[in-house]
């Protein structure tokens, strides 16, 4: 095993309030935070679907389950992580190929990618669940 | 000039591949679903159901559902083992993410090839 060039403190405490995140960071974060969402409410998901296809019954009790407040607001979260989450991915992918590396084309797709998410969301939300 | 060792289970590469294949699978699931599922849906009950029992429809619901499990894994993984550093603890944790994926992966299918 080759020795390390120089036994620094390791590891390292970082005081996360101290922390100041360029745009691009939050947008990271985000990223799995919507992930993480999506994975927890994913047997609700299914349930959903299994519902919308179980008879005309369940399909039409969609809209009752829907009109519950909380589910509102689960279903809305939902679909911001799901447009957070896709148009991140797409920052990516497009990194990925080495579209958008400089620093400030980085910047402005984070910034992107928060802004469209969130008004989609509200456009989307507004159409399908009011 | 330093030589590298290259440690660790080897699977970084891997697990990077996938994540953006099973990712680009999903978003073009994504924008077609986008615009087939609103318009199949205002055909009521059995608009919906002709649309996902489509043979097409299914084939590609299907690769969503193995996508998105796939993806999870991985993405969910990651976070446990960003976050978490108790080795049984963890364990516990990747076993139970795998039992919601596995377990979802086949409900979801049972849904889909019951129509």
């Amino acid at each position: 095993m080759p020795e390390p060039a120089a036994r620094k403190q390791r590891p390292k405490y970082l005081n996360l309030m101290a922390i100041r995140l360029p745009v691009a960071g939050y947008a990271s974060i985000l990223h799995r935070l919507s992930g993480a969402g999506m994975f927890l409410m994913l047997p609700f998901l299914v349930w959903l679907l299994q519902m919308s296809l179980s008879s005309p019954e369940g399909f039409q009790s969609l809209g009752a389950v829907a009109a519950h407040p909380l589910v509102k607001l689960i279903l809305l979260g939902l679909l911001w992580a799901y447009l957070h989450h896709f148009c991140m991915g797409i920052r990516v992918l497009l990194i990925d190929v080495h579209v958008g590396v400089e620093k400030s084309a980085a910047n402005a797709s984070a910034k992107a990618v928060l802004v469209v998410s969130v008004a989609l969301a509200v456009i989307l939300g507004g159409a399908l669940l009011w | 000039m330093v030589k590298r060792v290259v440690v660790g289970a080897h699977y970084g590469l891997k697990d990077w591949l996938v994540q953006r294949v099973t990712a680009l699978l999903m978003a073009l699931y994504t924008l077609f679903m986008m615009v087939a599922a609103p318009l199949a849906a205002a055909g009521g009950y059995e608009g919906w159901r002709g649309l996902m029992s489509h043979g097409v429809v299914q084939f590609a619901t299907f690769l969503f559902i193995v996508s998105l499990a796939y993806h999870a894994w991985i993405g969910v993984r990651d976070i446990w083992m960003d976050y978490v550093k108790p080795v049984g603890v963890r364990l516990a944790l990747h076993v139970a993410t795998l039992v919601v994926l596995v377990g979802c992966a086949g409900w979801a299918v049972q849904i889909l090839w019951r129509l």
